[in-house]
């Protein structure tokens, strides 16, 4: 078992996302929310752009994101495997891409952030310390009975963000393996085994505008040290990580105790950070889900940002607000934003003014 | 002979793709086939009458009783099983693949759910896709998979229906894995316990 001893120090927050949903976004992490709409309407696109970093204290800066919800979010994930195992799965021939991102994500957060993680290397005798998770581990590189799971399931319960393995065969990208438990409805145990098309059979409108074909172009020529971000989003009633269609019986009816007078409080945008990593030895893609989540209230704090989004929420296709789950309280979200769009213009791009 | 004219709805893109059996040179022909399925294992074997000699057909009545095993019976296949149901077909179809030879042509025909049990185990045996064909005939009902208790309904008629495992009121998504060879079911009154629309009769 991977005992947590968690030291949440000044930095980190010790929160919940279900029960009393404790979770609040800083001052700080509202200034830096990633918020996903460049200009005033939204219709899919490819939107893939090179992970490279940029804007230093960003959600880009680094190649994996470690904010202020870190600790409290491992906590929360170590609770829902606990509840169902099933959410953490690799077909057997994906354990080498498993080893794979175990070292793409240890190397890059032991460079990142240096206070909190260390990483130290002797050949294949690997040192790795996990201070905010009080983790403090050595193992054989390579070899799975020197973890105790296995390098997937065991660098991902200490990393923000869903995760997917890629493999690559016939022209076609198959999900493999994954860690998912701050999904935005979708289920790995169903979709596992699944080709690129396959798992993205539900998504309205992209497949007839050719969208997965030519991301699926584009990601079969993904090279290895080049890797590429997009965003995606919906929106979450209460800050509820995990929206497994698993669950859904438990937070579903959720959704039906928004008000006029609540919405600026119970409404989340979710957003999810994608990032796309070719791995080295065994050629599969890797593949981070990473979602921040964004209480209305706090958004609107932003003028650039309660515009823009009050006229995204008006004016999105009826089936995607379907399919995003949102259809039911779309009237409600876009009443209380108007309140906060003066109808000025906004300035193009993500950035805040 | 089942109607064999029932049409299944515009195909989803996680969903296979269905043809119609052609002939196919091989040392060997294995034939799967579940209700009106026999009326493409008729036509196949018609196309090519080489093919009867060296196949082995496996059949089951389909998921609305239909069984058609006379006309299998008829076409003078070197072997032959009527197995009583699905599971009890696959069973002995295990017991199959163990001697099949490489280069076996695979015919599956009938009900989806049928032909998806099938073509995951031959996966699962390291049968080439392109050796799978693969004939949708008669019954258009869904083998289902609860994604709350991950239960397996079969044959479901309508939309919704109860989960045979857990009890719960489930809507059909239009999501199909063939590692499960199975259709995703999710609650439908989720957000509204209690409101549950009347169950329309949606396969067949």
């Amino acid at each position: 078992m991977l005992d947590l001893k968690p030291d949440f120090g000044s930095f980190f927050k010790d929160e919940t996302f279900t029960g009393d949903f404790t979770f609040a976004n800083s001052p700080q992490s509202v200034r830096r929310f990633p918020f996903p709409f460049d200009r005033d309407d939204y219709m899919y696109s490819v939107n893939i752009e090179p992970h490279v970093s940029t804007r230093p204290g960003s959600v880009f800066e680094h190649a994996f994101d470690i904010d202020e919800h870190y600790v409290s979010e491992m906590r929360d994930r170590a609770r829902v495997l606990a509840r169902d195992p099933l959410r953490c799965q690799s077909l057997p021939h994906m354990e080498l891409a498993g080893w794979d991102l175990l070292e793409l994500l240890m190397e890059s957060l032991a460079r990142d952030y240096p206070q909190w993680f260390t990483l130290t290397r002797s050949g294949n005798d690997w040192h790795w310390v996990n201070k905010p998770l009080g983790i403090d581990q050595r193992f054989t590189f390579l070899d799975a009975s020197s973890l105790p799971y296995g390098p997937m399931e065991y660098i991902t319960r200490q990393v923000q963000g869903d995760f997917t393995l890629q493999d690559e065969r016939d022209q076609n990208l198959w999900v493999d393996a994954g860690m998912v438990t701050t999904q935005a409805d979708w289920s790995l145990d169903f979709d596992i085994g699944m080709n690129f098309f396959e798992w993205h059979a539900p998504v309205p409108l992209a497949h007839e505008k050719g969208i997965f074909e030519r991301a699926l172009k584009f990601l079969l020529r993904l090279q290895h040290g080049a890797p590429v971000r997009r965003f995606n989003w919906t929106m979450t009633v209460n800050p509820l990580l995990d929206t497994a269609p698993e669950t859904y019986p438990e937070w579903g009816a959720m959704r039906t105790t928004v008000t006029p007078q609540n919405v600026g409080e119970k409404l989340h945008l979710r957003v999810e950070l994608q990032s796309l990593f070719r791995l080295p030895r065994s050629n599969a893609i890797a593949f981070s889900i990473r979602a921040y989540l964004g209480r209305f209230d706090d958004l609107v704090t932003v003028p650039k940002w309660g515009r823009r989004l009050h006229r995204v929420v008006r004016d999105v296709h009826p089936d995607l607000a379907a399919y995003k789950g949102f259809l039911r309280n779309r009237d409600a979200m876009t009443d209380w934003l108007s309140h906060h769009d003066d109808g000025a213009p906004t300035s193009p791009g993500i950035w805040p003014d | 002979m089942k109607d064999a004219t029932m049409s299944l709805p515009p195909s989803i893109l996680s969903r296979p793709v269905y043809g119609v059996l052609a002939p196919r040179p091989g040392l060997a022909h294995l034939v799967i086939a579940d209700g009106a399925g026999a009326g493409a294992v008729a036509d196949l074997f018609a196309a090519d009458p080489g093919i009867a000699g060296r196949a082995h057909v496996l059949y089951t009545p389909g998921p609305d009783g239909g069984d058609d095993w006379a006309v299998i019976e008829a076409l003078g296949a070197a072997q032959a099983q009527r197995a009583a149901s699905v599971p009890t077909l696959l069973f002995r179809l295990a017991r199959v693949l163990l001697d099949a030879k490489a280069g076996t042509q695979c015919y599956l025909a009938g009900s989806e759910g049928l032909i998806g049990q099938a073509e995951r185990d031959l996966m699962a045996q390291g049968v080439p896709h392109q050796d799978i064909q693969k004939e949708h005939r008669g019954s258009t009902v869904r083998r289902v998979q609860c994604v709350h208790c991950k239960g397996i309904t079969e044959a479901v008629r309508t939309d919704p229906f109860v989960c045979s495992h857990c009890g719960l009121s489930l809507y059909v998504r239009d999501h199909y894995s063939r590692r499960l060879a199975a259709f995703q079911g999710v609650c439908i009154d989720a957000e509204e316990p209690g409101n549950i629309p009347p169950a329309v009769e949606k396969f067949a």
